[in-house]
């Protein structure tokens, strides 16, 4: 069973790379569908925006009052707003949010689009002589693409909200200090690699979803097939591009 | 004017894997005849649509359309001849998400250049040809079977196409909305001298718009000829396929 899947996995891979490619290839191809890619952006955004909020509150409330006692015993409890934003701007946050990220819009990206190629409404616009590529894959990607920094960026301000709220529970400190020493703790090299690094989630989140959509098998069941793996796949590739993404980035800006 | 071949198909074949839904097809259809096509489930009816225009491509065979060959197009002349064809998808393949004004105008909008207010006269005339206006606003999810099949349709004509491809066009419908659509595509033919090949398994439909039509059988182009000839005909084969198919209902895919 699970030789299958990887089997699956790879041949995934490669479809995916093709896919990839193609992408790149048309994404630089007028016309460009401005207005498409906003409307795309501005869906993703009402969709993502509540359980980012509380994800990214939770973050900073979870890891503060997790690390305090650890932190307390070594009377270095002045250090928490060192140690959680660093954590959350570099890791935690951009990870986080992909991962969440990808649960929403990688599914939802590869129902929408395995559901017009099942009903053939994919076949309908390219005899009408419009790209659906172009139309449907390369505006979704690159809204993803866009949209997941602005995101991250959201969440590691409520997550630092959130770890002065649980200071605030425990101990007193000034909003002044606080703000102090996250700033004296958050280098524009940590800010950076965070970051970009989350470009490069977005686009897994969409073309993986958009991939396994437009490519979805016919009959219904393809297109719950084409939801349920896009979401295993993405959070898989996420993981894996960290790991290679930290190492570029340790490499480049070193700690 | 009356002699121009619109579409010509020569010894088309498509198989799919080891499986041959096409075998050897040729056809012939002159500007303004409307060429009726026959043929259980599954003999590859739709499969011969969707080469004709570059959705499937075939494994052996030429086709001409309006002059072209389809299969040497690159995809910018492939582009150019779909602007010419018009095609009625079995499932009517509206866009979901889109409300049916927006279904019929995005052809219009991407592929010409028409002032909004040209666009919107003829979204109207559309939906008033397919008497379906007062549903202009409704999303697709909104409509029954029937009502999908016509504003399929009346999306699939509003660019005036040269050549129209229904794939049973009026299946599933009731008999009365059958007649329209049936009226409807002639008179198209008639007013535009549009040409058009339709798949279909009703005798009604066909009897209204029918010049000539086809049989396809096991993969091949087995009968051929006016449409009473067929129905008269003393073949097993055909008396027993025409006196079934009068009442076979076919769910679109
Ligand atoms: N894209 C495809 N891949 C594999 N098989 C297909 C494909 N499209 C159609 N077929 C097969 O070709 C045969 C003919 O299909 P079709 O043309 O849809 O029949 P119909 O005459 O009812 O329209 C069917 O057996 C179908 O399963
Ligand atoms: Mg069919």
């Amino acid at each position: 069973m699970t030789e299958i899947r990887l089997i699956e996995f790879f041949t995934n891979v490669g479809g995916l790379m093709q896919f990839s490619l193609r992408f790149f290839k048309y994404c630089f191809l007028p016309p460009y569908e401005f207005s498409e890619i906003k409307k795309h952006m501005d869906e993703l955004g009402v969709k993502t925006l509540p359980i980012v909020s509380v994800t990214g509150i939770i973050i900073g409330l979870v890891l503060t009052l997790q690390s305090q006692p650890i932190l307390a015993r070594f009377g270095a409890e002045g250090f928490l707003p060192f140690m959680v934003s660093i954590s959350v701007v570099r890791e935690l946050g951009p990870v986080i949010t992909a991962l969440i990220f990808a649960g929403r819009v990688s599914s939802g990206i590869g129902a929408e689009l395995g559901s017009m190629r099942v009903t053939e409404q994919i076949d309908a616009m390219e005899v009408s002589a419009i790209d659906p590529f172009k139309y449907l894959v390369v505006t979704r990607v690159i809204a993803t693409t866009l949209i997941l920094p602005l995101l991250v960026m959201y969440v590691n301000f409520l997550a630092i909200v959130g770890c002065y709220v649980a200071i605030l529970l425990v101990n007193d400190i000034t909003l002044q200090l606080y703000i102090n020493q996250v700033i004296e703790a958050v280098k524009f090299g940590d800010l950076i690699p965070g970051i970009s690094k989350t470009l490069v989630f977005g686009f897994i989140v969409g073309i993986v979803g958009a991939y396994k959509g437009y490519t979805a098998d016919k009959g219904t069941e393809g297109v719950g097939k084409a939801s349920t793996t896009s979401v295993v796949i993405a959070s898989l590739l996420i993981l894996i591009f960290d790991m290679i993404l930290v190492k570029v980035s340790l490499w480049l800006w070193p700690m | 004017m009356a002699d121009v071949k619109v579409v010509e198909v020569i010894n088309l074949s498509k198989s799919f894997g080891d499986f041959t839904v096409l075998d050897n097809i040729s056809l012939t259809v002159m500007k303004g005849e409307n060429l009726v096509i026959f043929g259980r489930s599954g003999t590859g009816k739709s499969v011969l649509l969707k080469c004709m225009v570059g959705l499937l491509i075939p494994d052996n065979g030429d086709i001409f359309i309006l002059g072209e060959e389809v299969r040497k197009l690159k995809i910018k002349g492939l582009n150019e001849l779909r602007k010419n064809i018009g095609f009625l998808f079995q499932s009517a393949a509206l866009y979901d998400s889109m409300s049916v004004r927006e279904n019929l105008a995005f052809p219009l909008i991407r592929n010409f250049k028409f002032s909004k207010e040209e666009v919107e006269e003829k979204v109207v005339r559309a939906l008033e040809n397919v008497t379906l206006l007062d549903s202009i606003d409704k999303m697709p999810s909104e409509l029954s079977g029937g009502m999908r099949k016509r504003i399929g349709l009346a999306r699939s004509i509003i660019t005036e196409p040269a050549l129209m491809l229904y794939d049973e066009p009026t299946t599933g419908l009731d008999p009365i909305t059958t007649k329209e659509i049936s009226y409807l595509i002639r008179d198209l033919q008639e007013k535009l001298d549009m040409t058009s090949m339709v798949v279909t398994h009703d005798l009604l439909c066909a009897q209204i718009i029918s010049d000539k039509a086809i049989v396809l059988k096991d993969g091949g182009l087995k009968y051929k000829g006016k449409l009473d000839e067929l129905t008269k005909s003393s073949d097993p084969f055909l008396k027993d396929f025409f006196s079934f198919e009068k009442n076979e209902e076919t769910p679109g895919v």
